[in-house]
């Protein structure tokens, strides 16, 4: 039976988008079959995180209307065979994703998919609202700063009430604290929450800290999923996260700050 | 920098008072967000009961569920003036002090 994965945070720009491309690749580089819907109706972003812009014909809204079928619509990836994207319109009809709609095409995609995750929107508005929905787990981006604890607080919440589970009485919605962009190095100082703070507020398992890395950037110029760069902290970051999803055990890596030697000070990439 | 900084006094690190913040807002928000709905009548009830022995105001008595560590935590906060002095009461009263209108709790016990 197909899973439905939300990444979610309530709060916007914390790295949702990077995160669903991420695990969605490197869910499918476990062999997984795994597709990557963008819920962001209006702002479609995610085709360019993953690097497939340029073919883009038909979108999430067409297959929801009847004017596309999911066939059109997918785009298979050109590096993992087992991974497709599924790019939302750029309409500014916020409502376009109704319910029953979405419900439909998420049935149908179950029937050939092990994993389907889902970029929500921020806010706490009928985007976001209908990407969480229909979800079996929720990876929760949290960044180690205030506003983004609280948000993430709020979205939990909704989990916890509003999901389909939750309506149904079913088990409840898995829920994953993912802390990004943290910085072991103002951690040390004293500047930044500590994951342990924000698990402590949270109170939710941790999936994984994705530390504040420069690959990020360098990822989506080229629109390369960050999981991809086995060099970076948070290339590897992520596979750890992944790999603790499908029920490895993995330390927590990038919680200190990295001694760095001279050599890699001057010449190496972060 | 930070040797200097320690041996003449640092302030606090923001970090920590980040912290502090977010759980005082987060524990009122939760207990908005997801406060069962007896919670009106039992604060009315604590009300008249503590009323009983000290003068308290009726804003002045909160009543909040919340979350810790995965169990649900009843939370009552009375706070009152220092020198509110206790109501003095004649001992073994049969009938109770009739108590101002506010204070009086409710019949309907629907919300349960
Ligand atoms: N771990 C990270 N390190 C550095 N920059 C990051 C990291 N995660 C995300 N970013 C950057 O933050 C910005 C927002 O990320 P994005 O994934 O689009 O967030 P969202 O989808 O939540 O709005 C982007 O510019 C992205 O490159
Ligand atoms: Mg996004």
């Amino acid at each position: 039976m197909a899973h439905v994965i939300v990444v979610t945070s309530g709060k916007g720009g914390v790295g949702k988008t990077t995160t669903s491309a991420a695990v969605a690749a490197g869910l499918a580089m476990k062999g997984k079959k795994t597709v990557v819907i963008d819920f962001d109706v209006g702002l479609r972003n995610l085709d360019l995180v993953m690097g497939c812009e340029r073919r883009v014909v038909f979108d999430f809204i067409n297959v929801i209307n009847g004017d596309a079928n999911l066939n059109q619509a997918l785009i298979r990836d050109k590096r993992l065979d087992q991974l497709y994207v599924f790019p939302t319109s750029q309409t500014r009809d916020k409502d376009a994703l109704k319910r029953n709609g979405v419900e439909k095409v998420l049935d149908e995609l179950k029937q050939s998919f092990d994993y389907i995750v889902c970029d929500s929107p921020a806010g706490i508005e009928h985007g976001a609202l209908t990407a969480l929905y229909f979800a079996d787990s929720a990876i929760v981006v949290t960044n180690p700063e205030v506003s983004s604890v609280r948000d993430s607080d709020r979205i939990i919440g909704i989990l916890a009430a509003k999901s389909r589970r939750a309506e149904r009485g079913e088990a409840p919605v898995n829920v994953h604290l993912l802390l990004t962009r943290y910085s072991a190095e103002r951690v040390a100082k004293g500047e930044m929450l500590t994951v342990e703070d924000v698990q402590e507020i949270l109170s939710i398992p941790l999936l994984g800290i994705i530390p504040e890395s420069e690959s990020v950037l360098r990822a989506s110029n080229t629109g390369t999923p960050v999981i991809f760069d086995d060099q970076s902290p948070a290339g590897r970051a992520y596979s750890d996260a992944v790999a603790r999803f499908l029920g490895e055990t993995r330390e927590m890596r990038f919680v200190k700050p990295e001694r760095r030697s001279l050599f890699r000070t001057l010449f190496g990439r972060a | 920098m930070d040797f200097l900084r320690f041996l003449f006094g640092r302030r606090q690190a923001s970090a920590s008072i980040a912290k502090e913040r977010l759980q005082l807002v987060l524990a009122h928000e939760r207990a908005g967000r997801d406060a069962p709905d007896f919670l009106p009548a039992l604060q009315r009830d604590l009300l008249a009961v503590i009323g009983k022995y000290v003068e308290i105001r009726e804003d002045l008595v909160r009543v909040t569920i919340g979350r810790q560590n995965g169990a649900s935590v009843l939370e009552i906060n009375v706070e009152f003036d220092g020198s509110a002095k206790p109501i003095e009461r004649p001992q073994r009263r049969a009938v109770p002090r009739p108590k101002p209108a506010t204070r009086r709790p409710q019949a309907d016990a629907n919300s349960a």
